[in-house]
This record gives structure tokens, C-alpha cells and sequence, in this order.
């Protein structure tokens, strides 16, 4: 019988895409278009007390410049505005107020019948304000920490186990060191934009840059106060995102409050230098302090971190339960705390928490390792958690043993010499480090819709979306499995508000999640179909169980008999019906509350250092992955690939810098933020650990975004170390810091 | 500038865009980009950051590979200009566009076609012969899904096909 989840299947969007066919949000056409550039703010805090726009209303063919002082007013109370992801607090609202929160705030919008113009007119405004002073420096404020009020799951920090301290102190073998990391911005391949395509009957379609049609929607219809169908939210293609596209960004408002105000059809896109004006990851203080009894097994872990955000609102991150979870140890302590900056929000950006609170662990313990004298793949084994510590229970599964033996045979490391600058290659000192990786597996309700029709076709639909994830071809693969239809005869439809409900495609959880409806909603057309069939009068299929009925190739087939069969076309047209449809909901099973779900690597990287000049290339990595199912091994191995580059991003590069006396971001733009090249990328070798998992969810795939970016960066930045004797404990580890 | 007549100042230019002869009439500070994109309707060409940082807006401009953000539209004038739409042939692809389905050298796509217009100008080079020299004169094309592997892949499988005609 021919499967297609487990092969490696091409995208099915892979034509669209290499054709230049596949839109995206600033790509559809409307008639009279007209596009908004939007003015953001040069202070960091302040009260806008002017803002003159008559050289720019003067131009013929500008139409409107909105400001807070003519933008109408939109819901009043801070529940209206908050969208499905928002932290607690108080969500910013464009042009509702005169007050400057941070630098960038968009302070206005130009709208004006060509892109150029907009522009131009956009540097005639003239805008006063009386600024205040402003704080952005996490280090300099760091007294003003507190703890933030719970988020979403997990959320709140799990409880202290044993006495930390006291174990601490009295161990024979400890290290503490505190880890610096900075901002990163998200800067997908897209910048953020909005088309809003006002329709003859005054309702509005609107093509966004999003990770949540759905989320937008019904922001943009709650404040707005809209009716009920009035606003549609399409994304189609969604050129990246990385967790940037989660919540509503601000041009989607702009865009939908000009199109309303001047019933014409507007875009608002971005500029690269604006997309640092929007969230971003958290720079975070982090200490960490470990303890060994002398044969190695952990007898205190110690995480604190402090991490910043905005004024208004508490964004908080998954950072320090990492350390209670990864490895066996009875004496914990966590503390994890924030401080409001004059900066926006930041927002979840891959592995939020994760990537920061997995890095210093993973260097700690390979500071620990060093202390010990044993070797660092060696600690890890020798503190292997069974079970989840932080929350007293098993988990689904976890096969990292596996990714660690895996990785390291492949990676050669019985070869590595554990003095640092022992290894080099001519001139060049060559290092070797490792790290491990979690991260969360969970499920969340979704829905799908499946029309099969009387030509054999199957049409399956959800509000879900394709960040570059894969979603269209995984999609497609289960629902062609589930009724044994070839790929071809399968078409998956997402990116659409008006269709079945699905969760924001992020965390991981989209095939989980959606994968389980799409799943489900087949499964439960097979069972009509076949019904129907054993109702034909003289069925070849009558009084068949449904086990000893196979769906193979468009046919329903006796297993015993190949002879005994239907099509899928004769069933329905003999029924005397032209489709079958259904809509299916799955939800989290039970069995979730006693288990712990969490995907599993191991990461090991090589980096060459050239000793006179600090550079350092990272020259190999292999890492192993347990995330249970794997779909399709193509995409799979290309998500995971791609988590490699941002970590060797994160390790050696990406740094938004913030000049503290103008409280901005001053590398805001792809010279001066630095992402990895073609030429900073070795071979990056995946593996693809087997793990069986009946408890995740029905199809037993655990999700793999995010996974394969945690252990990267700890891995690089250990490899630093062995090859040079330096612990930089500030990332991005820069030749600056090296000599 | 004369503000008041901003809408005044356009040229007519000829491009020979994907084989046909398009007139056009741009502003002087219209890019090559922006007139693909919103009058042309091309949207193929990508504007990833609109200052020749990332490589989106490849295309090739007489059959060099050039970043259409960075060039005006007038400075174009006459010019031949092939984007991604016009590289396959009727349903057949190019093969470089069929090498980045085989090695899913592609993740959200935004990319992709820069990436592909700029191997295209890379492979007409012939500067590159090893996957190393591949790297270094691809690193106009940033791909922040992180598809780097599988894009020199597809490159070197390309390249394969070049050589075996």
C-alpha cells in the first residue's frame, strides 16, 4: 500500500514558489490602490506636541496623512485590544494617544496614490515633541526588576526543589558564571505588510503577513468594532516569521483604518529598517550555578535570570525551568524576573526562552564538565533525567540518548582531545563542543474541514498557516494517507480566517494540532464512504468489517478479495450524492496531564579560530533530533537545517545594538545586523532520531520548529572555548572579545 | 525638488522584460524593483530590504545578475530584464528551478527567487567551480530560513546540467 507520510515528498507549494507565482502580503492587486508609508517616532519616550502635515497635503495625489489627533477612535480598554497571544497589560494602540513609548512608534500614516510618494510626502511632516527621559539599558536598571505575572503555559516558574543553596555550598566540586545575551530581531525574508482590498459591498479583504489569520481577525474586528463578516483575513504565503507574525503588527491596523476612513483599498508595507520598530527577542542577564558531587552527579543548580520588557506590557519567557528539567538534581532554584524598558514588547522569536535559558545551562555544564575533569558528553549521561523533575512525572517519550550516541559517532568525538588548543588544523586552532537541546511538544484544539468529491478529489481545509514550515505538504500527505489517495488527487487549503478554526501556527504544535484534524476529518469521511458503499444494493463490500476493508488508490478493496472493490466516484454516484463533507475538531488527549511532552537534541559543532586574528569559522555540526513522527524526513531535515544556521546566527552574529543615549536600535539593517550567508554555513549534518510516542497525539509527531535551534549556539560557543581556552560568556562570541 | 509637480516629472522608458517590449512610465526615483513590482504587476521580484543587503530583488539586467532595488528604473531604459517569471519555459522549468524543488532548497520562498536569478547570473559566470566558490559569490542572497545547504545542492546540480549539454 502506498503511504506518503514518512517519504520524502516535494513541497506541493515548490512550483508556486521557485516560479515566482506564490503571493505574498504586499502582492495582491486592487483596483485604485493606494499605499501608506509609515513615520515613526525619533524618541524614545515623549508627548507628541505638534505635528504638521500641509506640505505634505499640499502635494496633488497625497490623500490623507492620519495622525492621533484625526485617526477615529477605536475600542476603549485594554481587554478589546489584546489578541490571542498578548501578554497581560496594556497593548499599544497606533495613533490613539499623543504619548511616545519607544523609538519607531509609528506616529503616522501617509497615504498617497503611488509608494514614492507616500514617501517623499512622509518626510514633509513636521512633528514636535517634548521628549522624557527614557530607560533601555537592562543592565543599568537591573534594581528595578520584578517578577512578572504568569503568561500563557508554562506559566509560572516551577517551584524550588530541595536547598539549593545550602547543597551549593558544601558540594566539593562548583562553578557560577553569569551569560550575557543580546537582542536579536526576527528579520524574516518578508517585512511585515498589509493589503486591504475594500470590496463593492464595503467589506473588507484583507491580505496580511501573519502566523494567525484567525488572531487577526478577530483583533481587527473587535477593534474596530466591525460586524460580524465584515473583515476576512487571508495569508496565503507568509515569506518567514520565526514567532514575529504571532501577534498583530501595527501596519495591519494602519492599513485597515485607512482603507475604512478613505473606502479605497490601501498597502502598508514595511520598511527593513522598520521591521526593528516591532518585537523582538529579549536580551536577558543570566547566572548560573552548578555543583558536583566528585563522580559528577549534580547536586545543585542554581538559574537566575532577569529579561526585559516593555513599559506596558509583561512579556515573560520559559527561561530557567530548563535547568530543573534537563538533568537529575533534588536541590533547584529558579528565579527568573523582568524590567520594563522603553522599548516595545518583545515577542516570542524561535525557542523563546529556551534559546537564552538552554544556552547558559549547556555552557555551565560545560564549565562543570571542565571543573570535573570528565569528559562533557559524559556529565550529561551521567545526570540523564527519566523523569520530568520540575513537574514530578514521566515523559511521552525521550529518546536523547539515542540522539546523543547517534550524533557523537557521526560527529567523530571518542577523537576529540579535551585540553583546549590542543587540536589544529595548519595555523588554525580547531575546537570541538557540544551541547543538549528541549523543547516543548504540546497539541492544541484545531479544527479541518474534508470535502471529497464525485471525481475522486479531496479537499481539506484549516485556518492554518505555511511560515516555510511545510504545513501545505504535510497536510496534504496525511489527508492522502488517511483516505489512500494519491498526493495528486489532494489539495490542502490554509491561510484564510473563513475557514475551519486553527491555533496560530507557532510553537511547534501546528502538525500536532492541525495535523491531528486533518487526520481525524478523513478518517471520519473513510468511515462514511465505506458505510455508503455497504449500503449499495449488491455491494461487493456487504458485511466486510472495516479493518478487512482497505482504501488504496481512489478504490475501496476487500483485503481478502482485490477482486471485490469500488471507486470512490462509483460509491457517491451510486449513492446518488455529489460529495461527501465533513468538519472535525480534535482537542489534547488526557493521557497529556500525566506526562511530560518535550522533543529532544544534541548538537555537536566544530569551529576553526585563527589565533592572530580572532576570526572563527564554524567549519561542521551534526546534531541529532528526537521529535518523535516524522512526517516528511525532506522538510523535516530543512526545518532542522535552518534552526542549525540561526544558531550559528545567534552564536557569532546577530546583536540589534542599542545606542542607550537615543534608545534605539542603531544596526537597523541587513549591513549592520548580521545574519548568516551562504559562506558562514558549513555542511550541517541531521540526524533524524526513530522515536515511538503514542501520547503526543494520534499521528505520535512531536513538532520541529524550534528544536533544532536550542543546543546550536551552546554547542559553538564550548567549541570557542576547547579551541582557544576562552569562556566569552556574552554572546555573539565576536573576534573583538576573543584577543 | 519641485514638490508641486511630483506627479509631472515621469519618463517614458522601454524594457524588454522576460522578452517583450513594455513602455513605461516611471518617476525618476522609481527603482527597477518598484517598477517591476507595482506597475508591472511582476511580483516575483522581492523587495526584502530595498538597499542591496539582502539580494531579494535579483534579477538579471542583460543577462548579468543585478540587485533591481539598487538600480532606477530610467537607468534601465532599453535594458533587457529577465525575472523569475521568465525563466521557465511554457510548463517546463528552468532547471534550477526544478533542482531547488528536488532539494527543497526553499522554505518560505521569499528568497527564492532572487536566490535562483542570482544562480542563474552566477552559473552565465562561470566563476564557480567548487561548492566553497559556490558560497562565497552567493552571499549576495541572504535566506533567513537557513536553506544554505540545499541551495548550493540544487546549484551544483544545476551546474551538472549545464556541463552535460
Amino acid at each position: 500500500m502506498t503511504t506518503h507520510v514518512g517519504e520524502r515528498v516535494s513541497r506541493v507549494d515548490g512550483r508556486a514558489k521557485v516560479t515566482g507565482k506564490a503571493r505574498y502580503a504586499a502582492e495582491h492587486a486592487a483596483p485604485d490602490l493606494v499605499h501608506g508609508f509609515v513615520i515613526g517616532s525619533a524618541v524614545a519616550r515623549g508627548t507628541i506636541t505638534r505635528i504638521d502635515a500641509s506640505q505634505a497635503l499640499a502635494l496633488p495625489g497625497v490623500l490623507q496623512v492620519f495622525t492621533h489627533e484625526n485617526a477615529p477612535r477605536l475600542a476603549r480598554g485594554d481587554k478589546r485590544w489584546r489578541d490571542e497571544l498578548a501578554p497581560p497589560g496594556s497593548p499599544f494602540r497606533p495613533l490613539q494617544d499623543a504619548e511616545i513609548r519607544w523609538s519607531g512608534q509609528p506616529i503616522a500614516l501617509v497615504v498617497a496614490d503611488s509608494l514614492e510618494l507616500a514617501r517623499h510626502a512622509a518626510s514633509l511632516v513636521r512633528v514636535e515633541v517634548a521628549p522624557a527621559p527614557h530607560e533601555t539599558d537592562l543592565e543599568a536598571h537591573r534594581e528595578r526588576a520584578y517578577k512578572p505575572p504568569p503568561h500563557e503555559r508554562p506559566s509560572v516558574t516551577p517551584p524550588s526543589r530541595g536547598s539549593a543553596d545550602k547543597a551549593f555550598a558544601r558540594a566539593p566540586v562548583r562553578v557560577q558564571a553569569e551569560y550575557r545575551v543580546p537582542v536579536e530581531h526576527h528579520n524574516p525574508m518578508e517585512p511585515f505588510a498589509t493589503t486591504v482590498v475594500v470590496d463593492e459591498d464595503g467589506t473588507l479583504t484583507v491580505y496580511d503577513k501573519t502566523q494567525g489569520v484567525q488572531n487577526v481577525q478577530s483583533y481587527l474586528t473587535t477593534i474596530f468594532g466591525a460586524e460580524a463578516g465584515e473583515i476576512r483575513v487571508l495569508a496565503p504565503f507568509v515569506g518567514g516569521a520565526f514567532g514575529s507574525g504571532l501577534r498583530p503588527q501595527y501596519q495591519v491596523v494602519l492599513a485597515v483604518l485607512a482603507a475604512r476612513q478613505l473606502q479605497r483599498s490601501v498597502r502598508v508595507a514595511l520598511t527593513r529598517q522598520q521591521m526593528f520598530t516591532i518585537g523582538h527577542r529579549p536580551t536577558t542577564w543570566q547566572r548560573l550555578s552548578l555543583a558536583a558531587t566528585r563522580d559528577g552527579a549534580l547536586a545543585a543548580a542554581i538559574h537566575e535570570a532577569v529579561a526585559e520588557t516593555s513599559r506596558f506590557e509583561d512579556y515573560s519567557e520559559t527561561v530557567v525551568d530548563w535547568t530543573g528539567l534537563m538533568y537529575r538534581c533534588d536541590n533547584v532554584r529558579f528565579a527568573h524576573e523582568v524590567v520594563a524598558l522603553d522599548l516595545f514588547t518583545p515577542m516570542d522569536m524561535r525557542a523563546p526562552g529556551a534559546m537564552w535559558g538552554v544556552y547558559a545551562l549547556e555552557c555551565a555544564m560545560d564549565e562543570l564538565a571542565v571543573a570535573l575533569a570528565v569528559d562533557p558528553l559524559e556529565l550529561r549521561l551521567i545526570n540523564y533525567a527519566e523523569h520530568d523533575g520540575n513537574e514530578k512525572r514521566p515523559y511521552s517519550s525521550k529518546e536523547l540518548r539515542a540522539c546523543y550516541h547517534q550524533a557523537a559517532e557521526r560527529f567523530g568525538w571518542s577523537q576529540r582531545d579535551p585540553e583546549p588548543r590542543s587540536m589544529r588544523d595548519g595555523d588554525l586552532l580547531v575546537g570541538w563542543g557540544m551541547a543538549t537541546g528541549a523543547w516543548e511538544s504540546t497539541q492544541r484544539k484545531a479544527s479541518a474541514r474534508a470535502v471529497l468529491t464525485a471525481d475522486g478529489r479531496l479537499a481539506v481545509a484549516s485556518a492554518t498557516e505555511d511560515i516555510g514550515t511545510g504545513t501545505y505538504t504535510a497536510m496534504t500527505q496525511i489527508a492522502a494517507d488517511a483516505l489512500g489517495l494519491p498526493l495528486e488527487r489532494v489539495t490542502f487549503k490554509l491561510g484564510d480566517s473563513a475557514l475551519a478554526s486553527a491555533p496560530v501556527e507557532g510553537g511547534s504544535f501546528t502538525v500536532a494540532s492541525v495535523g491531528s484534524a486533518v487526520d481525524a476529518v478523513c478518517r471520519e469521511l473513510r468511515s462514511k464512504l465505506l458505510k455508503l458503499a455497504q449500503q449499495l444494493e449488491g455491494s461487493p463490500l456487504a458485511r466486510l468489517r472495516p479493518e478487512d476493508v482497505e482504501f488504496i488508490g481512489g478504490l475501496l478493496r476487500a483485503r481478502a478479495d482485490p477482486s471485490r472493490a469500488l471507486t470512490f466516484a462509483e460509491v457517491l454516484h451510486r449513492a446518488g450524492i455529489d460529495h461527501l463533507a465533513d468538519e472535525v475538531t480534535t482537542r489534547p488527549s488526557k493521557a497529556h496531564e500525566k506526562y511530560s511532552r518535550y522533543t529532544h537534541s544534541a548538537a555537536f559543532a566544530e569551529v576553526k579560530v585563527d589565533p592572530e586574528l580572532g576570526t572563527i569559522r564554524v567549519t561542521r555540526v551534526v546534531t541529532a533530533i528526537a521529535g518523535g513522527r516524522v512526517i516528511n524526513p525532506k522538510t523535516a531535515e530543512s526545518q532542522v537545517i535552518g534552526s542549525v544556521v540561526w544558531g550559528i546566527g545567534a552564536a557569532l552574529q546577530e546583536h540589534s545594538v542599542i545606542d542607550h543615549a537615543l534608545g534605539r536600535f542603531i544596526t537597523h539593517n541587513l549591513a549592520d545586523y548580521h545574519v548568516p550567508v551562504h559562506a558562514d554555513v558549513p555542511d550541517i549534518e541531521v540526524i533524524l532520531v526513530e522515536e515511538r510516542d503514542e501520547i503526543v497525539n494520534a499521528l505520535g509527531a512531536k513538532g520541529l520548529g524550534e528544536i533544532g535551534v536550542v543546543a546550536v549556539a551552546p554547542a559553538i560557543a564550548n567549541a570557542v572555548w576547547h579551541a582557544t581556552g576562552k569562556r566569552i560568556r556574552e554572546l555573539p562570541i565576536t573576534l573583538d572579545k576573543l584577543l | 525638488m519641485n514638490d508641486g509637480n511630483y506627479n509631472d516629472a515621469c519618463s517614458r522608458i522601454t524594457l524588454r522584460v522576460n522578452g517583450a517590449a513594455k513602455q513605461l512610465d516611471v518617476s525618476p526615483w522609481t527603482t527597477l524593483l518598484d517598477a517591476l513590482r507595482e506597475q508591472l504587476h511582476l511580483t516575483g521580484t522581492k523587495k526584502g530590504c530595498d538597499h542591496g543587503q539582502c539580494g531579494a530583488c535579483t534579477v538579471l539586467v542583460d543577462g548579468r545578475r543585478s540587485n533591481s532595488c539598487l538600480s532606477l528604473a530610467i537607468m534601465r531604459d532599453g535594458a533587457e530584464v529577465t525575472t523569475i517569471e521568465g525563466l521557465a519555459e511554457g510548463q517546463a522549468l528552468h532547471p534550477l528551478q526544478q533542482a531547488f524543488i528536488d532539494h527543497d532548497a526553499f522554505q518560505c520562498g521569499y528568497c527564492t527567487p532572487g536566490q535562483i536569478c542570482s544562480a542563474v547570473g552566477l552559473i552565465r559566470e562561470g566563476r564557480a567551480r567548487t561548492p566553497d566558490e559556490i558560497r562565497e559569490l552567493m552571499s549576495g542572497n541572504i535566506c533567513r530560513c537557513g536553506a544554505y545547504p540545499q541551495i548550493v545542492a540544487a546549484i551544483e546540480q544545476a551546474m551538472g546540467h549545464e556541463e552535460g549539454r
